[in-house]
């Protein structure tokens, strides 16, 4: 029994992907199937053959890969300007609850704020270019992680804090060696849930503005009226945003792995 | 009176102390005019019923929370506040998840306040990884170790910083009678090798009997000391030493006292 189990946990393991991969190949199949009854116009509905034919042209003429990894880079530096903000002003939320009251129904306003709705102010601010795109999605990345932040903070059990300062800490040294680590999940947290938001503003600001980028592509696609390109852009930029959530997840089990799971 | 009351300046002494908590439903006394002392290596138990103080008197001493009125000191000094020369032992051990055992027995080791070199740590370390039989899990994270474990880990890191006064506050409250036992004996055996002052908070008529030099029987909220009783058996002292007819004798009489107490705590949350 326990032999098997192990045997299944390792297959699981190495092999994970495959169960993923079978409900791709579902959907693409009930996709084609759609295509080949003809119920949808073939011109609004292409195959999914003519999508990755028009993914290899897009790739080798007009360097669809400058796009992928434009758009990536972008939420990459949004993100990280955004967390290395949110990070030390959700701990200082977190700690002192005094700020906390004052600061609170701000974050919260600007929060429930969608950052899509100030790319015109934005645009009008600073023009079209690249840091009018990067200056949406730091916001975005910063409102959506503080949050996540300073509520890890204020869930940290009391009692590390206790016992620290009976060993002697100091009020820093508790900050570095309790506070950080204990609240380390949530940070990791609060970079997902950053990258995830800000896909979805980046899109949004290459749709609007953008000579480059997925959300770029997506807006030629519609202006040439070229179905097949449009579903280029979707799909990448769902592939792309999924290898970075992977990639996240990854990172997260790493550093993570004193972590007790429900599993 | 005892010897370090006459003789301030040695030893803990808590002297007329007084707290009272202030809730939104008004404010609740839970300590009163509380005085006694703790000469060096003596053992106190604190027993009386659920909510009636004894926790808050624990605090005073570690320094979490001050008193009203009166005073708490060790040696003659009032505290200011949690230290390291007292260490702390919780119910629910807070240990960090985060670092290996090792490294859990270590941390008071790396603060600049007891900062031991490298060789010094590691040799402290392994003494209490052996003391406290957790040996093979010097770098297993806590999450692969049982509560009774978790709570040697507990005291192993209390120890590492050779605090002069261990302060437990139901320490092995939330373990099974079973591994409750072994944990008494094994504290047992770890003040044999290094006597210390210790305050223990239980619920354990037995256990207190067992370790302790000196058991106060603690009243109803607000706690008064209504009893203290000087306990004869020598140290070290082993399980055998539960069946002596001095020792059930010593049981019996503090059961009834403690039920006493009970009943008090029970008639006062009915007329709340």
């Amino acid at each position: 029994m326990a032999e098997a189990a192990l045997q299944k946990g390792s297959w699981s393991e190495r092999f994970g992907f495959v169960y993923g991969a079978v409900s791709f190949a579902v959907i693409i199949a009930a996709w084609w199937a759609m295509w080949a009854v003809g119920f949808v116009d073939p011109g609004l509905l292409p195959s999914p053959a003519e999508v990755f034919r028009q993914f290899m042209t897009l790739m080798v003429e007009k360097q669809l890969w400058l796009d992928m990894l434009l758009s990536a880079r972008r939420v990459l530096i949004g993100v990280v300007c955004g967390l290395a903000l949110a990070i030390p002003v959700g701990f200082l939320l977190g700690w002192y609850a005094g700020v906390r009251r004052f600061v609170d129904p701000v974050i919260n306003f600007f929060r429930a704020l969608p950052p899509i709705a100030l790319i015109p102010l934005v645009i009008v601010y600073f023009g079209i270019g690249e840091p009018a795109r990067v200056l949406v999605l730091i916001y975005a990345a910063f409102f959506s992680g503080v949050i996540v932040i300073y509520e890890g903070i204020k869930l940290m059990p009391p009692i590390f804090v206790r016992v620290s300062k009976a060993l002697g800490a100091t009020d820093f040294e508790i900050f570095r060696r309790v506070v950080i680590p204990a609240t380390l999940p949530h940070v990791l947290t609060a970079f997902r849930v950053a990258v995830g938001v800000c896909w979805t503003t980046l899109v949004a600001a290459e749709l609007v503005a953008a000579e480059r980028g997925l959300g770029a592509v997506i807006v030629n696609g519609q202006n040439y009226f070229q179905v097949p390109i449009i579903f280029v852009g979707i799909i990448m930029i769902g592939a792309v945003a999924l290898v970075m959530d992977k990639i996240i997840r990854l990172l997260t089990t790493r550093m993570l792995s004193w972590q007790e799971s429900i599993q | 009176m005892n010897a370090a009351l006459q003789n301030p300046g040695v030893g803990v002494v808590f002297d007329r102390v007084s707290k009272t908590y202030t809730t939104g439903h008004g404010s609740i006394k839970v300590v009163a005019d509380v005085s006694f002392s703790m000469a060096e290596n003596d053992f106190v138990s604190l027993i009386g019923p659920s909510g009636c103080g004894k926790t808050t008197m624990l605090q005073m001493l570690a320094g979490f929370v001050k008193p009203d009125a009166g005073t708490v000191s060790i040696d003659g000094r009032l505290i200011a506040g949690p230290d390291s020369d007292r260490g702390v032992i919780f119910q629910e051990y807070g240990v960090f998840p985060w670092l290996t055992v090792a490294k859990n027995i270590e941390f008071g080791l790396t603060l600049g306040k007891n900062l031991k070199p490298k060789a010094e740590r590691d040799k402290i370390v392994a003494h209490y990884i052996k003391l406290m039989h957790l040996n093979g899990f010097e770098n297993a994270y806590p999450k692969h170790l049982s509560g009774g474990m978790r709570q040697r880990l507990a005291i192993a890191r209390a120890y590492a910083v050779n605090p002069k006064i261990l302060l437990m506050d139901e320490p092995f409250g939330a373990l099974d009678a079973q591994t409750r036992l072994a944990m008494q004996i094994l504290l047992m055996e770890l003040l044999h090798g290094e006597r210390k002052t210790a305050l223990l908070i239980t619920h354990s008529v037995e256990e207190a009997i067992f370790l302790s030099t000196r058991i106060l029987v603690i009243s109803a909220r607000p706690s008064r000391i209504l009893r203290v009783i000087d306990i004869p058996f020598p140290y070290p002292r082993t399980p055998e030493l539960t069946g002596t007819p001095e020792f059930q004798r010593l049981r019996l009489e503090l059961e009834e006292l403690s039920m006493q107490q009970y009943d008090e705590q029970q008639k006062l949350a009915a007329a709340a």
